[in-house]
């Protein structure tokens, strides 16, 4: 009894001597994360700066009308020379699968590197501090004014970068709502007031949203609130390459000892220095090992590298490399990894789709719906009739006058079909159809026939689309 | 719990059971609790400003005076200043105009749908497929006519079929013949001339026409006079299942016959007909809505 006692107690002491390490940023102490220059840093901002098409895009012009246009009241969405309808949105679901199987192949493969380097959150974050240091300066600087009296010095910096943090905002919303009406219009028309609602109510959540995020809950965002985060999480393994700190070189870690020789050093390669905390945007220590805090931005990297350099030591203390690579093991080349292969065919898959589908958008869309209460009716003359509802879909930026026409057994005849239907600029015309088979033409129960409708454009193109359905008769 | 903290230094919270056993504070952030709270006074503000809190059978009634009965006038109007324009022009218009603008009659057959699956659809399926007893409305078979004015009138009016039960004036034997040869002309055969025979000598051609087709005369325009007896020479069947015991139930019991159990019942109610409400005259269906109803018969696929 005695020794199962004093066991239970030492190993709730080890919980809470474990807990005394544990340390929980829930955002009470703003993070002052360290700029250096560096391979890294160099590679972060060309990152970021992908983002320039999201404020820039929405001003290219393609035949006369801006290049991507989302444009909801009208149900139409222009990509460059193609305009894709709602009707055309299972491409949308093929992106999405290629975009989140993308995110899932490259964390496996080189770790959260959505996080590091391209989430808004991140290159957002990363631009607001970057005006912090501008205006405020080095992080020891920053702290020392967080905490001086308000003077007007003071109160004259952070209102001016608290403008810039909302201007920043300002800009992110309204480059938004620019994807969905005409841009240039977009300026007038937002600072004369005559805008929709709707769009002065987009950029006021984006303003607040971008100000609120990035200004303020940074780092916190990635540890409480984006589900990113956690689901990337699950997607390494020992074969994925992260940002690691070599603990076998570096420890025991400690200072370089003054008259110390290299030959003679008992102690590992870090100098714990802690630079690479000093660094990091959301104040982790890599040196506890990959984390759900860390979001493989590399920074660290940058840091203890150019540490190493000074000290004479070789780099790469804190390099990306496996947890394999690390233990020693052998690494599976890329190609032999099944994987890779399974999700670059997925990935292929959906990419193939959504290129048929550009490639494929057909100029009128019909489909035929077969009356089914009732599916035929026995007409005096002994004949049987079919319904048919026709849905022709113009695709097409004008008015078309689409003529309706039908083939099948010898003997049928069509009624309703007489005059062109005319169908508004992405308009859907329901128009009905009776298609009737004299008896001696009825062979069997279903008959396929087929239904063409074709229409002339003002350019003198002939545009045309064929559906097949079935003609019904009862059992003879 | 302990008086003390026998560890101090350590961030808990002062509760300590067993000795060892204790609690240490991880409050939630702040923004956390910011969120919060902000929720709580949400809940303040959305309870002033709108119906929230339950007081028996009603609510505190909130300062912005938002109900949901006024959200769905609100609706109502829209979709009624939507309809207006559509229902002015099928007032002014005829039923043959309005089956000329293909955009009017859109409109009409989609408004009219509902009426038919609600005063129609009961009897005669919901495309109009018909029911056993009562007739296909898709096909080209008219008892009484199928051109608008006709349709018209058989709504507004309704109809009563009739025919003589013939048990007690045509023997078995007779009643053999006229059935098969029925059978016959529905197959698209001539008859016999038997069956031809007795049926112009017991006066069936009174009603099913010279030709049994049931017509009795063709007016100029397309339209015919008919007592709404049954086209005998199509290969449709006035009452399922059709063939020789159904014709000769027919021929023996009639249509609509009083006292006789096993008559064919053949009525079809008056829609343009008055009833009182609470004290007030209410037509079954308005003018406006049997136009539509015409017009959306007329289009079934067999309108003439």
């Amino acid at each position: 009894m005695n020794s199962k006692s004093d066991i239970t107690s030492s190993t709730v002491d080890d919980l809470y001597a474990d807990a005394e390490h544990w340390h929980v940023n829930t955002g009470g102490e703003t993070i002052h994360a360290k700029r250096l220059a560096g391979r890294w840093r160099t590679i972060k901002w060309v990152a970021a700066s992908v983002w320039l098409v999201y404020f820039l895009g929405p001003y290219v012009r393609w035949d006369g009308r801006q290049a991507v246009l989302f444009d909801i009241p009208n149900r139409q969405y222009h990509l460059f020379g193609a305009t894709v309808l709602p009707q055309d949105f299972w491409m949308l679901a093929l992106l999405l699968l290629f975009f989140a199987i993308m995110l899932a192949v490259v964390t496996a493969l080189v770790g959260r590197v959505w996080c590091g380097f391209f989430c808004f959150q991140t290159v957002w974050t990363d631009v607001y501090t970057w005006i912090e240091e501008k205006l405020e300066g080095t992080p020891p600087q920053r702290r020392k004014l967080d905490q001086a009296p308000l003077s007007i010095n003071k109160l004259r910096i952070k209102t001016v970068k608290h403008l810039l943090w909302i201007l920043i905002g300002f800009l992110t919303g309204f480059s938004f709502i620019a994807w969905f009406t005409d841009a240039p219009a977009l300026w007038s028309d937002f600072f004369s007031g005559s805008a929709n609602p709707a769009a002065y109510v987009t950029v006021a959540l984006f303003t607040i949203g971008t100000y609120v995020l990035a200004g303020f809950l940074r780092e916190q965002t990635c540890f409480w609130l984006c589900p990113y985060a956690r689901i990337q999480g699950v997607m390494l393994d020992k074969t994925t390459i992260v940002p690691t700190y070599d603990a076998q070189r570096g420890e025991p870690r400690g200072r370089v000892k003054r008259g110390e020789t290299e030959s003679s050093r008992t102690l590992g390669d870090c100098v714990d220095c802690n630079q690479c905390v000093a660094v990091c945007p959301t104040g982790v220590d890599i040196r506890h090992g990959q984390q759900e805090g860390c979001i493989t931005c590399a920074l660290c990297i940058d840091a203890c590298d150019q540490v190493m350099d000074k000290i004479g030591r070789p780099r790469g203390l804190i390099r990306y490399a496996s947890l394999d690579e690390l233990e020693g093991l052998l690494q599976k080349p890329l190609l032999l990894r099944p994987r890779v292969w399974v999700y670059s065919a997925i990935m292929g898959a959906a990419l193939i789709g959504i290129l048929y589908g550009l490639s494929s958008l057909a100029a009128i869309d019909l489909k035929v719906l077969h009356e089914r209460a009732p599916l035929f009716v026995r007409l005096s003359d002994g004949s049987i009739q079919n319904k048919y509802t026709l849905k022709i879909l113009n695709k097409m930026p004008e008015e078309l006058a689409v003529r309706i026409s039908v083939t099948g057994p010898d003997g049928l005849t069509v009624m309703g079909a007489e005059e062109p239907v005319l169908i508004t600029p992405g308009g859907v015309t329901p128009s009905v159809v009776f298609v009737k088979m004299p008896r001696q033409s009825l062979a069997a129960e279903q008959m396929p026939i087929m239904f063409q409708v074709e229409a002339t454009r003002p350019t003198g193109e002939i545009v045309s689309t064929t559906r097949e359905s079935v003609f019904i008769s009862p059992r003879s | 719990m302990a008086e003390h903290n026998p560890f101090p230094g350590e961030n808990n919270t002062g509760h300590i059971w067993d000795d060892n056993i204790r609690e240490l504070a991880n409050p939630p952030p702040r923004w956390w609790m910011i969120g919060f709270w902000a929720s709580i006074l949400f809940v303040v503000v959305y309870s002033i400003l709108y119906p929230t809190w339950p007081i028996g059978q009603q609510a505190t009634p909130g300062i912005m005076g938002w109900t949901q009965i006024q959200e769905y006038e609100r609706g109502l109007a829209q979709v009624a200043a939507k309809r207006g324009p559509f229902e002015e022009r099928i007032q002014t218009m005829t039923a043959q105009e309005i089956i000329a603008d293909p955009g009017l009659l859109q409109y009409t057959l989609a408004s009219a749908k509902v009426l038919f699956g609600d005063y129609c659809s009961a009897c005669h399926g919901s495309g109009g497929q018909g029911n056993p007893g009562y007739p296909v409305l898709a096909d080209d078979d008219w008892l009484y006519g199928g051109n608008l004015a006709k349709i018209t009138e058989t709504i507004v009016n309704g109809r009563k079929g009739a025919m003589t039960a013939h048990k007690d004036i045509l023997t078995d034997a007779e009643i053999d013949t006229l059935a098969r040869w029925v059978v016959e002309l529905n197959e698209g055969g001539e008859g016999s001339p038997a069956g031809w025979d007795l049926y112009r000598a017991k006066a069936c051609n009174a009603c099913h026409g010279e030709t049994a087709n049931g017509v009795l005369a063709e007016l100029p325009g397309g339209d015919i006079v008919s007592v709404g007896a049954a086209n005998l020479i199509d290969g449709i069947w006035r009452f399922e299942p059709g063939g020789y015991e159904s014709a000769a139930h027919t021929i023996r019991y009639g249509v609509n016959q009083p006292g006789i159990p096993e008559t064919r019942d053949a009525v079809m109610p008056a829609f343009g007909s008055v009833a009182r409400v609470e004290d007030v005259d209410v037509r079954k269906l308005s003018d406006q809505d049997i136009k539509k109803l015409a017009i959306y018969v007329h289009q079934l696929g067999g309108g003439r």
